[in-house]
C-alpha cells in the first residue's frame, strides 16, 4: 500500500485559535500552540507531529478563516 | 521525507479559495459564518460566475460579507435582502444574485420579504444562516432560539407560555409553490461541509436555470453569543439544535421530495 504524507501550512497571522481543526484532524496532527502567538495575540496552531499527516484536508475544510493550505504525496 | 518535499505547488490538495481576498475576517474564532463564505467562494469558483454574481449582505454579523469574497455586491436595509434581490434578478436575468441572511435578519425583521420571494418563486438563492441568537448585537433571543435556551434577553431560557415557540422558517418556506430547492445543512464537520458545497451548488444551478427560490438553511453556531467554545458549540449543536431542526432537503422539486 503506497504511503501517503501531507503537511499544512498555517497563515499564523490569519489564525485565530479557535481549535476545530484540532477537533477535526483524525490524525492529532494539529496543536494551539502553547506559548507563541501572533499580532492579534491568538494561539495559533501548528504542526506538532508533522510525521502523522495523512493531508485529508479535513482542517482545511473546517476551517473558519482559511488558513490552512493542505499538500498531499504518496510516497 | 522533508516538509519542504511535500509543500510544492503539484502537491497541494486544499487552499483558500481564490476569490476570498486577504482581508482578514471580524468574525469570531470558530464563527461558522466563515466557513459558509468559503463554500459560497469556492462553488462560484467552481461554476465560473465570478463575473455574473451579485450578492446582497444582510444587516447582522455578516453584513461585511462584501469586504471578504471577491465579487459584486449590495447592502441591503436590515432584513430587506430578498426584495433586493428580486429586483437585480429582474433587472439582470443572466445574473446570479443570491442573499446572505442570519436568523434574526430573514425570521425576525425580514420574515414578510423572505415569504413572499418565495412565493413568487424569484429566481434567486437565500443562504439562510440560523445560530439561534442575534450574535452581532449581544446574544439576544431571536425567532429561532430553542425552547429553554439561554440567552441574554432569556437568561433563564426561553419560555413558551411568554416568547411563543421557534420558528422554523424552512418547513414554512418549503410549503411554498415557488420554492423549487429548500434544504438545511450544517457546516460542523468535514464531512457535513461537503454536503453543504453539493446543496449550495444545486441551488445556485437551480437560480442558473429559472427553477424558482432555493432555500440554503445552515444550521451553525455563535460560540461568543451562546458563551462557550468552538468545540463545545459545536457540540452543543449537534445534541441539542439539530433534533430540532433536522437536516436534509426539506424539499426537493426535482427528486419529488
Amino acid at each position: 500500500m503506497a504511503k501517503i504524507k501531507g503537511a499544512v501550512v498555517v497563515n499564523t497571522e490569519r489564525c485565530k485559535g479557535c481549535n476545530l481543526c484540532v477537533v477535526a484532524c483524525p490524525s492529532d496532527v494539529l496543536e494551539l500552540h502553547p506559548r507563541e502567538v501572533n499580532n492579534k495575540g491568538y494561539h495559533y496552531v501548528y504542526m506538532k507531529e508533522p510525521d502523522k499527516c495523512i493531508g485529508c484536508a479535513n482542517c482545511g475544510q473546517v476551517c473558519p478563516d482559511g488558513c490552512l493550505t493542505i499538500y498531499k504525496v504518496k510516497i | 521525507m522533508e516538509l519542504k518535499d511535500i509543500i510544492k505547488p503539484e502537491n497541494l490538495v486544499y487552499e483558500k479559495p481564490r476569490l476570498m481576498n486577504e482581508n482578514p475576517m471580524h468574525y469570531c474564532p470558530g464563527c461558522s459564518h466563515g466557513v459558509i463564505h468559503k463554500l459560497i467562494a469556492e462553488v462560484i469558483a467552481d461554476m465560473g460566475l465570478e463575473d455574473k454574481t451579485i450578492g446582497v449582505s444582510p444587516v447582522g454579523c455578516a453584513v461585511f460579507a462584501y469586504n471578504y469574497i471577491d465579487i459584486d455586491w449590495i447592502e441591503a436595509a436590515h432584513g430587506r435582502a430578498p426584495a433586493v434581490a428580486t429586483a437585480a434578478k429582474r433587472l439582470n436575468p443572466d445574473r446570479m444574485v443570491f442573499t446572505y441572511q442570519g436568523d434574526g435578519d430573514l425570521a425576525a425583521i425580514g420574515t414578510a420579504e423572505t415569504i413572499h420571494a418565495a412565493n413568487r418563486g424569484e429566481n434567486i438563492v437565500i443562504v439562510f444562516v440560523n445560530n439561534a441568537i442575534y450574535g452581532m448585537t449581544g446574544g439576544q433571543m431571536a425567532p429561532t432560539t430553542l425552547e429553554g435556551m439561554p440567552t441574554s434577553t432569556t437568561p433563564y431560557g426561553r419560555n413558551i407560555a411568554l416568547n411563543g415557540h421557534p420558528l422554523k422558517i424552512g418547513e414554512l418556506l418549503a410549503k411554498l409553490e415557488g420554492t423549487c430547492l429548500v434544504t438545511r445543512q450544517s457546516v460542523h464537520t468535514a464531512a457535513a461541509v461537503k454536503k453543504a458545497k453539493r446543496s449550495l451548488r444545486k441551488a445556485f444551478e437551480n437560480a442558473m436555470a429559472g427553477k424558482g427560490t432555493s432555500v440554503v438553511e445552515f444550521v451553525s453556531t455563535c460560540s461568543s453569543g451562546w458563551k462557550t467554545t468552538p468545540d463545545k458549540a459545536n457540540k452543543w449543536m449537534e445534541e441539542n439544535m439539530f433534533p430540532f431542526y433536522p437536516l436534509g432537503d426539506l424539499k426537493n422539486k426535482e427528486e419529488g421530495i
